[in-house]
């Protein structure tokens, strides 16, 4: 029982993560309707990133988590730019440009192979580690500043889509393009800010996971990419709520099957459980219906 | 009458044509064994994309689950051939691989295939993934370990007639009654069962031809290749062949063979390029789609009765 | 026995109720209009009948061998193949595929094939799909559209892809077949066609036909019977020249936004 609630806890921890990518995911989703495939390699970039700057430039930690977000949000921004908005510009198929995010994805995961070899690095502790326990729960200094961090990030990113004016100009563009350009909205702008923000947090994501596990490399983001989609998807692509119970629901399951002593299974079960979300909810925990019109 | 014979006659011809070519190329040295090895890997790509299309751009529906398919055709043969290890035992195990994974497409498409675009696409690549997974964790399978040492059945030329078959039945398909109802669901839905065609039952038909054509291209690759690891069947395998269709054009089944050609040609090329080999690679994918959106050929279809007919009134009018 | 008999229907979407106790009945052969204003739930009502929505509650009920057979919870392509057909207000071709493969794809379930004859292109393949050309092609010629078979069904006029549906529709050889404003946004000459290609449908091939219209020259010339829906309640039913002199339905057409008078 002890060792259900300690991994309960963990799951949390770690399901922040997935939830921090899984927003990303959600918000470029809502908006263009593409699965952003090189999100997972932009947190990539993040750990990479922060690894530098706390190595090379020996800044504190939290210097390098707002560079690093700053950074990350460009590198997302020019992804944008230069491979989604030209296809976008052509009104291409959708298709189209979710292969054009695949290829994004080998590029930034090849290319920073090449650049920097394929090997794993370990990532610096920037905060020195602190176990605490509380009653018979170990929770270390790094976990609980992954949980809060995520947390205060997700709160802001919901006031900035609910009460800012970008955020109105962010919900505008995702219910109908056209019609958001014809009063006023600066649609290449608005897509361009969500990619910026959803990197953003992609970065903050990186960095948060180079400290808890102290590595990197070149394909560190395929796996949690893949996973933290699978995370938007339970909660309904499109929905910010949606996309954090859905990074921390996938964090509790994985958790568990290393309790239960079926670990080897972890991604299977995660599958199974999504499968059958979708199948009593087509659209997600969260999900909107979007029936057809007859 | 005789005209729609001849048809399927001068397909024949064709692909004969090409069987013929390649066999001479060899005779001749022209063609070495690592070219063969490139030619059938090309082979089993074509069965792979054809396959896929059939669902994705025929059926319109999003399928990120070919892998899995294929897996189940690659362990059928290893472990059938394993213990009967003749060429009537890999018959029989293709056989077992494509009545599993037909049985598994159904079993899977029937309550997923109402789920809309990219939730469906999730949900087969969770099939997919849990299909893997389960290959990794059991014994008959040898584990993450995978079976080697397999008995070489499949060659070049079994591989290409099978491609030709395979992918004559699924053009005879798409060109039938079958087929013609295939394509009215995926154009609309709501006036396909207006009209009497139930949606689901030939998003299933699709669904499953196609998993079967996955699951043959699987034995042909494992009695190749000679071994098979659940590594082979990741995610990345669907996504490769993903590529490979919308390259070619969705919808476009000349587009896919000829996809799986060029990709073929394209990754014997960069193999000189060491290291930067997937950069290169990923670069080509992401200008190739920046320049040409509907891939190679859009729905364009190669097809011998329009063909002849041209040439006929081309004919007509000179005269 | 009529042909189709419904029963105290009613659709409630969420708190709305778009069709509230609704019953009407059609003889074999007779053609019948629904009217009504603008979102008095005419269209919900073809959706109901031919599956698209479920009934939140009532019956309907189909003659099939002189019984009545009900059609509740049936799916849509069920449906259609026991013979109700129909059209759709925002025009529903395939319009990626040509106008013959149009018709030819209503005629689905009527043709059995067996799929190994299919894909090996055996001799009864080409008999059966001979069979169904020629018949889809009899029906373009009737409604004009014989030029036009190797085109793709988007490339039509408007016109002729209004046509192009309600061939379709014939196509599944229905009992009763459901027009849904059949003329919207056809010029007075087109619709003229149009009136006489409906009595033409009813004459030739002896169907029941439910009509929505908002074109009241249309619907006087050729309706037996009308109903007359008002906020998803029927306030009128009867012969035109009954209806047409009915103070609940000029009240019902005057006071709405509709202008089209009698």
């Amino acid at each position: 029982m002890e060792e259900l609630i300690q991994q309960l806890f963990n799951g949390v921890f770690l399901g922040s993560i997935y939830a921090l990518l899984a927003l990303g995911y959600t918000m470029v989703y809502g908006i263009i309707g593409l699965i952003n495939f090189a999100h997972g390699d932009v947190y990539m970039i993040g750990a990479f990133i922060g690894f530098f700057l706390i190595t090379e430039l020996h800044l504190n930690f939290w210097v390098t988590l707002v560079l690093t977000m700053g950074l990350c949000a460009l590198v997302g921004m020019l992804i944008e730019f230069l491979a989604y908005r030209p296809l976008r510009h052509h009104g291409a198929p959708k298709i189209t440009s979710l292969i054009t995010a695949i290829g994004v994805s080998f590029l930034l995961e090849n290319g920073m192979s090449f650049l920097f070899g394929g090997d794993s690095r370990s990532f610096p502790q920037a905060i020195k580690l602190v176990n605490f326990k509380v009653g018979f729960i170990h929770i270390t200094n790094i976990q609980l500043l992954i949980l809060i961090v995520s947390i205060a990030l997700m709160v802001l990113l919901q006031f900035i889509v609910q009460k800012t004016k970008m955020g109105r100009a962010m919900r505008a563009v995702s219910v109908d393009q056209e019609a958001a350009n014809i009063v006023g909205i600066k649609v290449d702008q608005t897509i361009s800010f969500t990619f910026a923000i959803g990197s953003a947090l992609a970065g903050a994501a990186g960095v948060l996971i180079g400290l808890y596990y102290n590595s990197l490399d070149p394909l560190m983001g395929m796996a949690p990419g893949i996973k933290s989609f699978i995370a938007a998807v339970f909660g309904g692509i499109g929905s910010i709520p949606g996309a954090a119970i859905g990074g921390w629901l996938i964090g509790l399951i994985e958790t568990l099957t290393f309790t239960l002593g079926i670990s080897s299974w972890k991604d299977a079960v995660v599958y199974a459980v999504l499968i059958v979300v979708l199948l009593v909810r087509p659209n997600g925990i969260f999900g909107k219906k979007a029936g057809e019109k007859v | 009458m005789k005209r729609n014979l001849r048809e399927q006659f001068i397909w024949l011809l064709i692909a004969f044509g090409g069987w013929l070519i390649i066999d001479l190329l060899t005779f001749g040295g022209v063609i070495n064994s690592f070219m063969l090895t490139i030619i059938t890997m090309i082979e089993i790509n074509v069965i792979l994309a054809v396959s896929l299309n059939l669902i994705l751009g025929i059926s319109g529906q999003f399928s990120l689950g070919h892998a899995g398919f294929m897996a189940i055709g690659a362990y059928a043969s290893a472990i059938i051939t394993q213990s009967l290890p003749t060429i009537w035992g890999f018959f029989l195990s293709i056989i077992v691989g494509i009545v599993i994974s037909s049985f598994i497409a159904l079993i899977e498409g029937i309550p997923t295939l109402r789920l809309r675009g990219d939730y469906l696409a999730i949900a087969t690549l969770g099939v997919s993934e849990i299909i893997r997974i389960t290959i990794n964790n059991l014994e008959i399978t040898n584990g993450p370990k995978g079976i080697y040492n397999l008995p070489q059945f499949s060659n070049w030329s079994l591989v290409y007639i099978v491609a030709c078959i395979v992918t004559l039945i699924i053009v005879n398909l798409i060109h039938s009654k079958t087929g013609r109802a295939i394509l009215a669901v995926r154009d609309n839905e709501i006036a396909a069962s207006a009209v009497g065609v139930n949606p689901t039952k030939y998003k299933v038909i699709a669904f499953t031809v196609g998993a079967a054509g996955a699951s043959l291209a699987g034995s042909l690759y494992a009695n190749y290749i000679q071994s098979v690891t659940p590594g082979d069947f990741t995610f990345m395998q669907s996504i490769s062949v993903l590529i490979m269709v919308v390259l070619g054009g969705v919808g476009s089944i000349t587009g896919s063979v000829l996809a799986a050609v060029v990709l073929g040609v394209v990754d014997t090329v960069l193999q000189n390029y060491g290291a930067l080999r997937m950069v290169l690679y990923s670069l080509i994918l992401i200008i190739f789609m920046l320049f040409r959106p509907a891939g190679f050929l859009g729905n364009w279809e190669f097809s011998v009765k329009r063909f002849f007919t041209k040439q006929k009134s081309s004919r007509e009018n000179k005269s | 026995m009529n042909l189709l008999e419904v029963k105290n229907l009613t659709k409630n979407f969420g708190g709305l109720t778009a069709v509230d106790d609704v019953s009407l009945h059609v003889a074999d052969q007779e053609l019948v209009a629904l009217i009504g204003p603008n979102g008095a739930g005419k269209t919900t009502i073809f959706n109901l009948l031919t599956g698209v929505n479920t009934p939140s509650s009532g019956t309907i009920s189909l003659k099939i061998d002189e019984k009545l057979q009900l059609l509740n919870q049936q799916p849509v392509s069920k449906i259609a193949d026991l013979g109700l057909a129909r059209t759709f207000q925002n025009i529903r071709l395939f319009e990626q595929m040509t106008v013959l493969d149009n018709v030819m794809v209503a005629m689905t379930s009527k043709v059995s094939e067996n799929p190994l004859s299919e894909v090996l292109r055996l001799p009864s393949f080409y008999e059966k799909e001979t069979q169904m050309k020629d018949k889809a092609i009899k029906l373009l010629e009737l409604f004009d559209l014989a030029e036009s078979v190797d085109q793709k069904a988007s490339n039509l006029a408007y016109g002729q892809q209004r046509r192009l549906e309600i061939v379709r529709a014939l196509a599944t050889e229905p009992k009763l077949l459901f027009l849904d404003e059949p003329a919207a946004g056809m010029n007075p000459r087109e619709t003229a066609e149009l009136t006489a290609s409906i009595k033409m449908i009813q004459e030739k091939f002896k169907i029941a036909i439910i009509l929505i219209e908002h074109d009241m020259k249309l619907v006087m010339e050729l309706a037996q019977r009308i109903y007359v829906l008002e906020y998803g309640r029927l306030i009128a039913e009867g012969q035109p020249k009954e209806i047409q002199n009915n103070p609940e339905v000029i009240r019902a057409y005057l006071g709405g936004d509709d202008l089209e008078l009698f």
